[in-house]
């Protein structure tokens, strides 16, 4: 393997972590508050058709990401009624979402496009394109030809859509809200123990919204991400399990931030494999089963969760409504 | 705004609340003067909590007003409380396990959006109030990682912080050393000192008697009387929150000690993570003789009851009138322990000794649904055990009388005699007893108490596991203390006293 395949790699690896990632944020957001979330799935799943369907109705991606957060905050304030407001358990919840988010999103591009579940290709404006740094080189061969140093560059940093630079922005930044600001310590209260949050004079129901409300948005980026950067256009069922390796990935990062970004990009490395088993065959000299990298993930969570790397605790709250004692 | 020094802290006037058919509380005045400890003692359910949660604004009253420091005051929640000077430390501490004391005690009182000015200042005036009050915590510690003596001085600095003037301790001694107790007494002391007005709910009325300037008596849902603690007695707090005449002190004779029914050697219990719960414990229990472990919740009660009564595995020796008995394996479970004359009156008799949602009459058939006379071919004979658990109830005086209530039901009081009568009547040699009166009202602790003392009399063993050290000390021929797995020591009851026990609770060597 020379090192051009090796930045091709990683560059891979950048572009499918960023989904993960964002998803991760949202889960970490919910999660980190007491609301369990597998809902993800779906509400990626709404954001990446309803992105793609303004999009390609509208011709502009803008209009197109900001109806994929609003299909996705619509999911994320089903669950917050259900699982807040009404005290009713998070994961049938959660799993009412994906349902009905893999149902409606082909639904509606049926009814609205006649092309089989799907949207039109998006091209130009309807898409977030490629941003390239001052400087970098564009082709293929000019890359190869190349200086490491140069290849770097243009590969791996340069040539991303805007939604991956904001990505990678969103983990500092959860990072300074969830451990340097009030907001952030009342959140991580919450979902440790809620009772102190109210005795303290501190809105419970607020802070869990607030939550669901950022997992909304997060969730409604990586969706649209899906269908308007990473692919041009929705298909049936293109969050592809991504929301639950995302929950994978957040039980592997023990609901801390910085490790959420190193375990979706592990994650996100192993489906670069899968997409090169040439490279795998080259390098360990076997072949290896595709499905085998796609399963990695979970193997891994398991793994984790039957403690053999250190214990994965959850917020202690988590999964469970709050009820006032008298 | 003028500041009266006269007027109440706090008064209530006329405050109701109801519940559905159930009236909480009813018509309760009461004025609380500043500076002073007041105390309010009722029996469960006499509605104490349920005031408490109005005055921290959980529970809106249906009726009735609220005056603080003079001034008319509506608490819709908990915030309004905080912001009129009112604190409050609750039984069940409401502190996050894995922050800081520090985080703790600034959470929803931050002094601004970003978390560090806060820490800082805080940092500062917890070093002032540690000064002050003799409240020394350290304040980077993590609230999982310290003692609940701690905890509860963390609650405390809470209340401070938000500069309160009022402070309100729910049952506060339920978790504390005694001389843990003596501690927080003595801080509360300090804290009246310097001008604070504190409110302390409880029902043991020993700690009425010593720490409050007034006490008021609920009973009911109802304030039945307030009077000075100095002008008022044990006897006469008691008859007013059980409006009858009580017997505080177990009547008993000397004990008529036979042969030896337990015996336990170098008893261990390791739990599934590997901690060793129980380090090689002996003792004995003889006839005729009740032996009281004494100790603070969680230092191995549970787990020397749990592998005693067949639902945890040990090592070491443990006889039944000198025939061993199994401490792990297939012949080691509740069944085998019963057929052996081994009767066990749980710890936690609502997860434990009851299933809540099933009726009294299958609650008492639990553990000897074989037994022949509930059997009829290879039926149960219902209307057998219902018979049964209509004779039970009647010679226990559990109420109401009626077998097909559910468990949940039933006060604490009646549940407990459920449990009682289901394992006392069995005649077994061994009676297993853990925490016999908890969340059990003063009429009915008398009676548990005497029957007790009535099945030693006849000439049977019984190990009495308990928090409280009154309990202990009236029940009991020999006491063992219990500390972090171990035995401290063992001490006949005459020849010892609270004060000793207590060290050793704490873990000191007498």
């Amino acid at each position: 393997m020379d090192f051009f395949t090796l930045v091709q790699i990683l560059d891979a690896t950048v572009r499918l972590a960023i989904p993960l990632l964002l998803a991760c944020l949202a889960g970490l957001f919910s999660e980190r508050a007491g609301i369990f979330d597998i809902g993800l799935e779906g509400k990626m799943l709404a954001a990446a058709f309803f992105s793609a369907a303004i999009a390609s109705i509208t011709g502009s991606v803008w209009i197109g990401l900001l109806a994929g957060i609003a299909a996705s905050l619509f999911l994320s304030g089903v669950h917050g009624l259900a699982s807040i407001t009404f005290r009713g358990n998070q994961l049938i919840s959660g799993v009412a979402i994906n349902f009905l988010a893999a149902g409606m999103t082909v639904l509606i591009a049926q009814s609205w496009f006649s092309q089989g579940g799907r949207t039109p290709s998006l091209s130009g404006a309807e898409r977030f394109n490629p941003i390239d740094f001052p400087g970098a080189l564009t082709t293929t061969n000019e890359v190869k030809a190349a200086s490491p140093l140069m290849q770097v560059y243009s590969e791996l940093l340069s040539g991303h859509s805007l939604l991956v630079y904001v990505a990678l922005l969103t983990v500092p930044m959860t990072w300074w809200l969830l451990y340097r600001t009030r907001f952030g310590l009342r959140l991580r209260a919450v979902g440790e123990n809620p009772a102190a949050v109210d005795t303290a004079g501190v809105s419970v129901v607020g802070l869990r919204y607030a939550a669901v409300g950022i997992c909304g948005i997060l969730c409604g980026i990586a969706g649209a991400y899906l269908s308007t950067a990473l692919q041009a256009g929705f298909v049936k069922d293109m969050s592809a399990g991504r929301g639950f390796i995302a929950l994978a990935a957040l039980i592997f990062a023990k609901w801390r931030p910085w490790h959420a970004l190193y375990a979706t990009f592990l994650f996100g490395l192993f489906q670069a494999l899968e997409l090169r088993p040439d490279v795998i065959e080259a390098v360990i000299g076997m072949k290896v089963q595709g499905q085998f990298l796609g399963a990695l993930p979970y193997i891994m969570t398991v793994v984790i969760l039957a403690g053999f790397v250190g214990k994965a605790i959850p917020p202690r709250a988590g999964g469970e409504p709050y009820v006032k004692e008298r | 705004m003028t500041i009266d020094t006269t007027a109440p802290a706090i008064e209530l006037k006329g405050i109701s609340k109801a519940f559905g058919p159930v009236q909480a509380n009813k018509d309760i005045s009461i004025r609380v003067m500043p500076g002073t400890i007041h105390g309010i003692i009722g029996e469960n359910g006499a509605g104490k909590s349920t005031l408490m949660s109005i005055l921290y604004g959980f529970y809106k009253a249906d009726k009735g007003d609220i005056f603080i420091g003079g001034q008319k005051t509506e608490i819709p929640d908990s915030q309004a409380a905080i912001a009129s000077g009112i604190g409050m430390v609750f039984q069940h501490f409401k502190l996050v396990e894995n922050f800081t004391v520090l985080e703790n005690i600034i959470l929803g009182a931050e002094d601004g959006r970003l978390l560090k000015p806060s820490l800082a200042k805080a940092r500062k005036s917890l070093l002032e109030l540690a000064a002050e009050y003799e409240l020394n915590v350290d304040p980077d510690a993590l609230i999982g990682e310290i003692g609940v003596g701690m905890q509860q001085r963390v609650e405390i600095l809470k209340a401070l912080y938000r500069q309160a003037d009022i402070l309100i301790l729910d049952e506060p001694t339920g978790v504390l050393t005694p001389s843990e107790a003596d501690q927080l007494f003595r801080i509360l002391g300090r804290l009246r000192e310097e001008g604070k007005t504190i409110i302390l709910i409880t029902h043991k009325l020993r700690e009425i008697m010593e720490a409050t300037d007034t006490v008021s008596v609920m009973r009911r849902g109802e304030m039945t009387a307030t009077v000075k603690t100095a002008d008022t007695s044990p006897e006469e707090l008691a008859e007013l929150m059980v409006g009858r005449k009580v017997l505080l002190h177990v009547d008993k004779n000397s004990p008529t000690l036979g042969d030896v029914v337990l015996d336990v050697q170098n008893l261990r219990v390791v739990d599934e993570q590997g901690v060793e719960r129980l380090k090689s414990i002996s003792l004995n229990v003889r006839a005729g003789e009740i032996l009281g472990i004494a100790g603070v919740a969680g230092n191995g009660q549970s787990e020397l009851l749990e592998v005693l009564g067949g639902y945890a595995d040990g090592t070491g020796s443990v006889t039944l009138n000198n025939e061993a008995i199994d401490l792990t394996g297939k012949y080691s479970n509740g069944k085998t322990r019963r057929a052996r004359g081994i009767a066990h009156v749980p710890e936690d008799r609502q997860r434990e000794g009851l299933i809540m949602d099933y009726s009294a009459w299958e609650n008492t058939a639990f553990g000897y649904h074989d037994d022949p006379a509930y059997q009829s071919g290879i039926f149960i004979n219902n209307t057998a055990i219902r018979q049964d658990t209509e004779e039970k109830m009647a010679r226990f005086d559990v109420r109401p009388p009626n077998p097909h209530l559910s468990a949940k039901n039933f006060s604490g009081g009646n549940q407990q005699k459920i449990v009682l009568a289901r394992e006392i009547e069995r005649n077994p040699d061994l009676l297993l007893i853990g925490q016999p009166t908890r969340g059990v009202d003063i009429g009915a602790i008398e009676f548990i108490h005497q029957q007790i003392v009535a099945l030693r009399d006849q000439g049977k063993a019984i190990l009495l596991v308990s928090v409280e050290l009154e309990e202990i000390l009236s029940l009991s021929d020999r006491v063992a203390v219990m500390f972090d797995g171990r035995i401290m020591g063992e001490r006949a009851v005459g020849e010892t006293n609270e004060k000793e026990l207590g060290l050793m609770m704490a873990g000191v060597e007498t």
